[in-house]
């Protein structure tokens, strides 16, 4: 069984006045260590998604089971959030005390881990995202990326088996992407953390394992990112920012020059030279 | 302007105020709250200021950093200051116009009272310089939480307020922008008497308290993924334990409360 499985799932968003729903008929497997990103433009549903995963919500109809366990069922709650992490968008609003290390320590010590062991745990996740030595500081004195990373090691400390990031660089600069997406990368790859990737940025899908697109609150293609690049027509059509290098690539093949499948420039470079 | 505000900023510094046990800390704070309530010479106020000078010394933090904090007050303590002195009959009368008059008593009794106010404030702020937001907060639920039994959301209430204190900064920072982006387009927060000038802040409050209920929702949400569900069965990265010098400094203040309110 997969580590999440989501079948059928529709979710209607029950205080507002539009009868679309905000997802509907979503079908997905998410395996363990898989490093799966969802792209979509505003509105696609991708964030209703991010919070069924987490339990924030629940699906109108249809199912999620988290490693085998049941969303719908009230009593699984606390422990699929255990499982589950997740990481939101605005890093001001996320972040709880007026401590790294005290932030970082909220999680487990909702969780009841005895004091010792968050102490571990704590300095642990903060050397993972790279954040060691910022134990004591206050989190308005930290850049962007910084405070993304330490909601990130907020996460990490209540051992999860999967980290769910709801766009969590869209409010950042380049240089606190680039941090929070080497944090993530790094996270998967070396730690074997299953990482659902949520983003309306095209460039941070290059190295996914698995890549969906949304649009509508329906899934609209699944696939590896080169499958996925390749709809270039399909993917403008939903209003996706196409990565300058792929965009390039598809002109070229329409003027009947053959060029193979590329994510980024310098492949295209490699390719063209 | 608004970054002047050092209530709720904590200090890090390495010194025997900030090692106390917050729980010692509060305890003594509220020992000499009474302490200085019963304190009726100006003389006395001497000695306590100089006691507090003392503290602040100990606390290796600045005296600059600390008075700075005591700006914002100083409205008030002026309006004390007046009310008394125009408004409390009694003694010889100074200066009378029509039905104002300035007498002895209210003078007296004015500088009294804001001397009093002063050390207060000044005393009390040093409990949140040299104490850290969670560990006060930690030590207000602990003295709370005998009162559980009766249905106090202990707690709960320390949460809230360290959750007060986190926003602190990032609000005033949000203020000031909101601020600066109101006058960029030509509101004006300067001029005008008092009734426009509080006029004039509708601009910038109404967007502070609309981010702030958004912030407020946002922070729910990533509370409930991290699977807080109130105080029970929550433990503490820092539990908190009595060192003997605690003991000692919680002694010093009885005997020196004792001392002062017999005198």
């Amino acid at each position: 069984m997969s580590l999440i499985e989501i079948s059928g799932v529709d979710f209607l968003y029950q205080n507002e006045n539009s009868n679309r729903p905000a997802l509907q008929n979503i079908n997905l497997q998410i395996e363990a260590g898989d490093f799966a990103v969802i792209i979509g433009s505003n509105g696609s549903g991708k964030s209703t998604l991010a919070k069924l995963l987490n339990v924030l919500l629940t699906p109108s109809t249809g199912e999620i089971f988290v490693d085998g366990l049941n969303t719908n069922n009230p009593d699984n709650t606390w422990k699929i959030r255990q499982k589950v992490g997740m990481v939101f968008q605005n890093p001001d609003n996320q972040l709880v005390a007026s401590m790294v290390e005290d932030d970082v320590a909220f999680g487990p010590e909702n969780l009841g881990i005895p004091s010792q062991e968050i102490r571990q745990r704590v300095d642990k996740s903060l050397e993972m995202v790279g954040m060691s030595g910022f134990q004591k500081f206050a989190p308005h004195k930290l850049s962007g990326g910084q405070k993304q990373r330490v909601a990130i090691a907020g996460v990490i400390a209540m051992e999860p088996d999967c980290i769910v990031l709801d766009e969590p660089t869209a409010m950042l600069d380049p240089q606190g992407r680039k941090e929070v997406m080497e944090t993530v990368e790094y996270l998967n790859k070396e730690k074997g953390i299953t990482v659902v990737h949520i983003t309306h940025f095209m460039e941070e899908a290059v190295d996914a394992d698995k890549v969906i697109v949304m649009n509508q609150g329906e899934i609209l293609h699944k696939g590896t990112p080169k499958t996925i690049f390749r709809l270039v027509k399909q993917l403008k059509e939903i209003n996706l920012d196409i990565p300058v290098a792929v965009e390039v690539a598809e002109y070229l093949r329409q003027e009947n020059i053959n060029i193979p499948d590329i994510l980024s420039i310098d492949e295209l470079v490699e390719a063209l030279c | 302007m608004l970054k002047d505000i050092t209530i709720g900023q904590y200090i890090a510094r390495d010194s025997i105020i900030h090692a106390l046990d917050a729980r010692i800390k509060i305890m003594i704070t509220t020992i000499l709250i009474i302490a200085l309530f019963t304190i009726d010479t100006f003389m006395g106020f001497g000695l306590f200021t100089a006691f507090v000078l003392g503290v602040i010394l100990l606390s290796k933090i600045s005296i600059k950093k600390v008075l700075k904090g005591l700006k914002p007050i100083l409205i008030l303590v002026l309006f004390t200051l007046f009310i008394h002195i125009f408004l409390t009959n009694g003694g010889e009368v100074l200066w009378s116009w029509k039905f104002i008059s300035i007498e002895s008593e209210g003078v007296y009794i004015g500088f009294f009272m804001v001397s009093r106010i002063f050390i207060l404030i000044l005393f009390t702020s040093l409990l949140t310089l040299t104490t850290s937001p969670l560990q006060l907060t930690d030590g207000i639920e602990y003295i709370l939480s005998p009162l559980k039994r009766f249905g106090v959301p202990a707690s709960e209430l320390s949460m809230m307020m360290t959750i007060a204190l986190r926003f602190i900064p990032t609000l005033l920072e949000e203020a000031d922008k909101i601020m600066k982006a109101q006058q960029a387009r030509g509101a004006d927060f300067e001029s005008g008497n008092l009734i426009q000038r509080a006029k004039s802040l509708i601009p910038l409050l109404v967007p502070l308290f609309i981010s702030a209920f958004r912030r407020a929702d946002d922070l729910a949400l990533a509370m409930e993924s991290r699977c807080y569900r109130g105080g029970e069965g929550r433990t503490r990265l820092h539990e908190l334990e009595y060192k003997y010098y605690d003991f000692v400094a919680l002694g010093m203040i009885i005997i020196l409360a004792a001392a002062v309110s017999f005198y």
